[in-house]
């Protein structure tokens, strides 16, 4: 069987983990800590994106194609929510003329 | 099935349809098909009635018919209850007399009626009556007989608060059925006792339970017997029951002609009747039977003495002729018991008819002291009342004089207690006498005491019924109570004790001076000369005693109703209703708010704390996951299922 210390001739597949967990919570600090609507949206962008590096790597390391036909799959959903998710924004933007997201509070109790 | 198509079970279902019909779609419907809808469907039933009755008078019908034409409908264990109809000599008379009297009435009703407001309810409410009686008659067993039962105790309480814009009117309505409802507790205790002790409600089962076993007396059975008396007492209004019947009279004066006086009132006796081989078995139920008839009937009828108003004077006496059916009933006379409740049927009918009459002539004037002089005015009505008045009062071969002597020849025959009450029916039959001349003497004798109206006789729509029911007060006796008893005995047995013929003669001589004498102190008292307000002055603590009822309704009132709404209101309600139920509840509401007001904090609604929870959330898991492999001895090993 495999294992993670067979590929010592190549980029170690732990640095494309590592990166991808460092992407992603990047991404998750951003999606709390940032106010601004379109970075909060980047944000969860970064998340999807690092979560398909890590896609990607088990996929290279396994040779196995499900997890590249994954990775088709989430950016096809990622495209999509972002069409919609930037024709809220702007729809949000033209309504309130602020993308400050503790502002977008009408449904709060 | 064998035999003639009878078509039993339309008796009730007709004027059933004839209920939903005017009760549904009545207020749109122009008034003559109200009128024919109402009329159609008790015609029917009688015709049926009428159809099985001459089958039966040619002999081509033998009785008992039962009829099990749909499936049961209880059937629990070893308990079946189906919805059979029943026909034997009980139920047939006593359905020629519901549907023929009930007829009668409808087609009397239609003229008094004509210019109520809720015509159409009127007559859905009593087609409904008739469908609940028809039912409470046919039934085969004292389930059925109960949902008949409590059935007319709707229609009647409908129908007594007919003008409930009133509230004398709706509170009558009101009293009639909590007094009934007392009653029919006592009727239910009653089944249940049968249930538990015979396992059957069906007669004909108890019946042949304690032929097989004709030891059996006392105990369980008087019991039984006296539940359901106390049943009987609240529907047939008997002491102390009866207060419901005299304040029924708010209701529309046909109402209190068919459900409070022909035929509703004489279920308690059609009952006792029905379920003499219980009676029998008790003699303690029977005494107690036979006394309170006896004590209601002198008692109503010193009431009936002096009321003013002239329904009242008729409801009392109805109270009155209802203890000597029980009086009947209570010396093991059933038939005789009977054959008076027909021809009760007939002149009472027709006693309450004629005072409508005499009401609609005076435009709606009740109290006697404001009539008067009418005999020529409505000589039809006179008549006919006169027909009624003489009937009641057991004038020589009309109906009363045949069934009245009966039972009180069955009450003389049966014993020493039997003697004594006897008597008793004896003085009531000269108070009856006199209430009822009274009565005819202030209503259509001497000068009009009411100068406003002028008065007309009705239209023939009411006549009619009048002519009728008077040709049966007059010749409904005739039949004679022994020809009666002989037709009824296979339904309700025969008497051991019979008088001898000269004893007999005696008897009904005495009842009929007892008539008479009671006609001259009324005559004495009120024709001419008024010297009975001279006699009401000289006495007034006994005038005022009768006046007032004998304060039994202030009586009840203090001693039952007070106590009872005190009860409702402090304990009941204070404390049960609102102190434990309701404060319970706010308990309940107080914690679901505390802990809705804590778990709500976390429902920030802002959008990065919910995100912040999540993260959190998943760095939890992630921990839980991971921790055996960072803190443990566990190496991570990658499984794939794919290889």
């Amino acid at each position: 069987m495999n294992s993670l210390h067979m590929v010592s001739h190549e980029v170690p597949l732990v640095w494309y983990l590592l990166l991808s967990a460092v992407l992603f919570c990047l991404g998750v600090v951003g999606f709390l800590i940032k106010r601004n609507l379109i970075t909060v949206f980047m944000s969860i962008e970064l998340m999807l994106n690092a979560v398909n590096l890590s896609f990607v790597t088990f996929a290279h390391q396994w040779h196995q194609v499900k997890g590249q036909i994954f990775v088709f799959f989430v950016m096809m959903v990622a495209a999509a929510e972002a069409a919609v998710g930037l024709a809220i924004i702007i729809a949000v933007f033209r309504a309130r003329a602020t993308l400050a997201v503790d502002r977008i509070d009408l449904m709060k109790l | 099935m064998n035999g003639p198509m009878l078509y039993l079970p339309l008796i009730p279902l007709v004027p059933f349809v004839g209920f939903v019909l005017n009760g549904l779609l009545g207020r749109r419907l122009p008034k003559a098909v109200v009128s024919a809808i109402a009329l159609v469907a008790p015609l029917i039933s009688f015709v049926i009635v009428l159809h099985a009755a001459l089958l039966v008078w040619s002999g081509s019908l033998a009785l008992p018919v039962i009829e099990q034409n749909a499936p049961a409908w209880i059937s629990v264990g070893s308990i079946h209850v189906d919805f059979g109809s029943v026909l034997d000599q009980l139920s047939l008379v006593m359905l020629l007399i519901v549907t023929g009297v009930g007829f009668i009435i409808h087609v009397y009703s239609v003229g008094y009626m004509h210019a109520e407001e809720g015509y159409w309810r009127y007559f859905a409410y009593l087609n409904l009556f008739l469908f609940f009686m028809t039912v409470l008659v046919q039934a085969g067993n004292a389930l059925m007989m109960f949902v008949g039962w409590e059935g007319v105790g709707l229609a009647s309480y409908l129908l007594i608060g007919f003008w409930f814009q009133r509230d004398s009117a709706a509170n009558a309505g009101k009293k009639a059925f909590i007094v009934n409802r007392i009653g029919d507790f006592g009727f239910l205790i009653g089944l249940f006792l049968l249930l538990a002790n015979f396992g059957t409600l069906t007669f004909t089962e108890i019946a042949a339970r304690l032929d097989a076993n004709p030891a059996a007396t006392g105990g369980v059975l008087t019991a039984i017997a006296l539940c359901l008396f106390v049943g009987a007492t609240g529907k047939s209004a008997q002491l102390p029951l009866y207060v419901w019947l005299p304040d029924a009279m708010e209701g529309p004066t046909p109402v209190s002609a068919l459900i409070h006086a022909a035929t509703m009132v004489t279920a308690g006796v059609y009952m006792v009747a029905r379920t003499h081989f219980i009676f029998d078995r008790s003699p303690l139920a029977l005494s107690v039977v036979a006394i309170v008839g006896a004590a209601t009937a002198l008692f109503a009828a010193t009431i009936g003495l002096v009321q003013t108003d002239i329904k009242r004077v008729l409801a009392y006496s109805t109270v009155s002729q209802l203890g000597y059916m029980f009086l009947g009933c209570g010396v093991a006379a059933y038939s005789a018991a009977i054959f008076h409740l027909m021809t009760h049927a007939f002149f009472k009918a027709l006693l309450f008819l004629a005072a409508g009459s005499v009401i609609h002539a005076l435009g709606g004037e009740q109290d006697m002291r404001r009539m008067g002089g009418l005999r020529t005015k409505i000589p039809i009505t006179f008549w006919t009342m006169t027909m009624a008045v003489l009937a009641i009062s057991g004038f020589p071969f009309m109906s009363a004089f045949f069934s009245k002597d009966a039972i009180l020849a069955a009450a003389f025959a049966s014993g020493s207690l039997g003697k004594v009450l006897w008597f008793v029916g004896l003085v009531t039959a000269t108070l009856t006498a006199f209430y009822m001349f009274r009565l005819w003497y202030l209503t259509f004798f001497g000068d009009s005491r009411n100068h406003g109206a002028h008065p007309h006789e009705s239209p023939w729509s009411m006549l009619g019924p009048l002519v009728i029911l008077a040709v049966l007060s007059v010749g409904g006796g005739w039949i004679g109570a022994r020809r009666f008893g002989a037709f009824l005995s296979p339904s309700v047995g025969t008497r051991a004790e019979e008088l001898s013929g000269t004893i007999e003669y005696v008897m009904m001589g005495l009842a009929v001076a007892a008539g008479f004498l009671g006609w001259y102190i009324a005559h004495r008292m009120y024709h001419r000369a008024r010297t009975a307000d001279g006699l009401a002055a000289s006495m007034p603590v006994g005038h005022n005693l009768l006046a007032n009822k004998y304060y039994v309704d202030e009586i009840y009132s203090v001693a039952i109703v007070k106590p009872l709404l005190a009860f409702s209101k402090y304990v009941l309600e204070w404390i049960v209703d609102v102190a434990i139920l309701g404060g319970l509840a706010w308990l309940l509401a107080g914690i679901a708010n505390l802990g809705g007001a804590i778990l709500q904090r976390w429902q920030s609604g802002n959008l990065r704390s919910y995100a912040a929870w999540l993260a959190l959330g998943a760095a939890v898991l992630l921990v839980f996951v991971l921790a055996p492999y960072v803190w443990g001895s566990s190496a991570i090993v990658f499984n794939w299922a794919g290889h």
